[in-house]
């Protein structure tokens, strides 16, 4: 289901610095799938355009949706300072979502970086529905000892953190990660920086196994009309007909191998 | 009451038009807005072949609006006509198919194979993208330069041609005339405002083009200026557009000559822009006692 609607918060806390972890009341949550966003708006009129956020949790009995997002400018700077009771404008749910069933009965990585982190947590809560839950191998990517989510990634999986700082866990990315802990997998599903992605990629690739990442871009309608959020596609893309598909509509999950990036 | 318009022998239920670019087909928003609503549906500029359009990032936030540069990104016309007329023909809406291209060539062979789709009601000759570096811009800002090109569609184009002026000129009027002289049917403005954003965290342009076409709520009034002075330049209807979000702004511009309005960066804000603003207008009327559109147009 696609509605923009005027939804009521649940909840807000502070989690990390200047990461925000906000439960909104809305009927989106009955259709939302993992690795789908919400395009959340301003309510000042000078910052007009969606900023696009990925579901992190999903309670259809609740009719609850929660979204960890970070602080990256005077949008989300808003977002941050919304309260219990407070509305929120949301336009969901977007985008096509992470495909589960690949899952099914395999050994996969979760792969998590930084705010890219919070998607994770719905997929591995929808992956243990298709594979046993010591196949969920979640490598979360840190800057430092503020390890948001960890404990709820835990009641979906094995978590492995990674810091940038050594603090916690292995010391560097999530793929220094797979290596320190000699961790392997059949499926990948990964969200995070376009370095990380890009180096996701690449490591699938050698080893012949599909990627499933989760893309980001600056967007302005979030349903595919504006042409704003492309990104470079290894085939014509049916719509486009060009080498471009929207991350909107068409992703924001992408098998690793058909885009390039 | 009446909120019919007619521009150039065409009729439209209401004013309220989408402005190209920004409602791509209408395959997107019909999810949300009754199609059926709508004056006309201005499908996103098309060229003789496929675009692949600018590098990312092409959309930026800038106060009260929003910088792009998507560089006109399409399927080419073979597909607009095979997927997406047939798409909005199922509606009860005006067609207007916005034509782009980098030389006169190419802007004909679109014309030419729209000419053969009678469900089209009309053309919006795009002369005016400030993020594509041949053609189009070119043609758009240098008077002479623009009488060439409307002749030459004129003189292929079976359905009736609005020519989309750019505001990026000293004078307006001068374009205006330019093109009604050349034989252009309707005018339709503002295009979009070439404007510029710096990140200075990263230090570098916050689209990929460096420039970008400025779009909303910020830039109204200018759109409003330039629609009065060209309204009043020229015989031939105008159609206003820049930053329109309500119907009281809607109103504004068909008060300064507008006979019908568009609405572009506001679907991406508010998907059902475009049809609060069709009631909005009603209610206008009604609180007014209007009973014709037509009377409010250029009455100030």
């Amino acid at each position: 289901m696609k509605q923009k609607q005027t939804a009521m918060v649940v909840s807000q806390q502070e989690i990390a610095p200047m990461i925000y972890d906000m439960w909104i009341e809305t009927d989106l949550a009955k259709t939302a799938l993992p690795g789908q966003f919400l395009c959340v708006y301003p309510k000042d009129r000078s910052t007009l355009l969606p900023r696009p956020i990925s579901i992190c949790e999903v309670r259809q009995d609740q009719a609850a949706l929660r979204i960890v997002y970070r602080i990256a400018g005077q949008g989300t700077e808003e977002f941050s300072h919304y309260g219990k009771g407070d509305t929120v404008r949301i336009l969901g749910t977007l985008g096509n979502g992470f495909p589960v069933e690949q899952a099914a009965g395999k050994k996969i990585f979760l792969m998590g970086g930084g705010i890219g982190i919070p998607p994770m947590l719905q997929l591995a809560k929808a992956l243990n529905k298709v594979t046993a839950q010591e196949n969920i191998q979640i490598i979360a990517g840190y800057r430092d000892c503020r390890t948001f989510l960890r404990e709820d990634l835990e009641r979906y999986g094995r978590v492995f953190p990674a810091t940038e700082d050594g603090s916690v866990g292995v010391k560097g990315n999530v793929l220094d990660a797979v290596t320190a802990e000699g961790l392997d997998a059949e499926v990948i599903y990964a969200c995070g920086p376009m370095p990380m992605l890009r180096a996701i990629k690449r490591y699938a690739e050698e080893r012949d196994i599909p990627a499933y990442i989760s893309l980001e871009e600056h967007m302005a309608c979030g349903v595919g009309a504006c042409l704003g959020c492309v990104v470079k596609t290894k085939e014509i893309d049916r719509h486009s007909h060009v080498h471009n598909a929207r991350i909107c509509t068409d992703g924001p999950v992408f098998e690793a191998r058909e885009v390039d990036i | 009451m009446n909120t019919q318009t007619t521009i150039a022998g065409v009729t439209f239920k209401n004013p309220v038009m989408t402005a190209s670019g920004t409602f791509g087909s209408g395959m997107e928003y019909s999810e949300f807005v009754d199609l059926n609503q709508l004056g006309a549906v201005v499908t996103k500029g098309v060229a003789n072949v496929p675009w692949p359009g600018n590098p990312t990032p092409r959309v930026a936030e800038v106060y009260g609006g929003m910088l792009n540069a998507i560089g006109l990104q399409n399927p080419g016309i073979d597909v607009l006509m095979e997927r997406d007329i047939p798409f909005l023909k199922q509606y009860d809406t005006r067609i207007i198919v916005n034509v782009c291209g980098k030389t006169v060539e190419d802007y004909v062979e679109v014309v030419e194979k729209l000419g053969d789709e009678p469900a089209v009601s009309m053309l919006e000759i795009n002369v005016s993208c400030p993020n594509v570096k041949e053609g189009a811009i070119a043609f758009g800002q240098r008077a002479d330069a623009l009488c060439h090109i409307t002749q030459e569609i004129k003189k292929h184009a079976k359905q009736p041609i609005i020519m989309k002026l750019s505001p990026n000129v000293t004078d307006i009027a001068e374009m205006a005339k330019a093109a009604e002289s050349a034989g252009a049917d309707a005018l339709s403005l503002i295009n979009t405002l070439t404007g510029m954003k710096i990140d200075i965290h990263k230090r570098c342009f916050a689209i990929a083009n460096k420039t970008g076409g400025m779009s909303g709520p910020a830039i109204k009034p200018i759109a409003v200026r330039m629609v009065y002075q060209a309204a009043h330049a020229v015989q031939i209807p105008v159609i206003g557009m820049g930053g329109i979000a309500t119907a009281e702004d809607a109103i504004e511009f068909i008060l300064a000559g507008a006979s019908a309005v568009s609405i572009g960066a506001m679907n991406f804000v508010n998907p059902y822009a475009t049809v609060e603003v069709v009631r909005g207008i009603e209610a206008y009327m009604e609180r007014y006692h209007v009973e014709k559109l037509t009377d409010l147009i250029g009455a100030v």
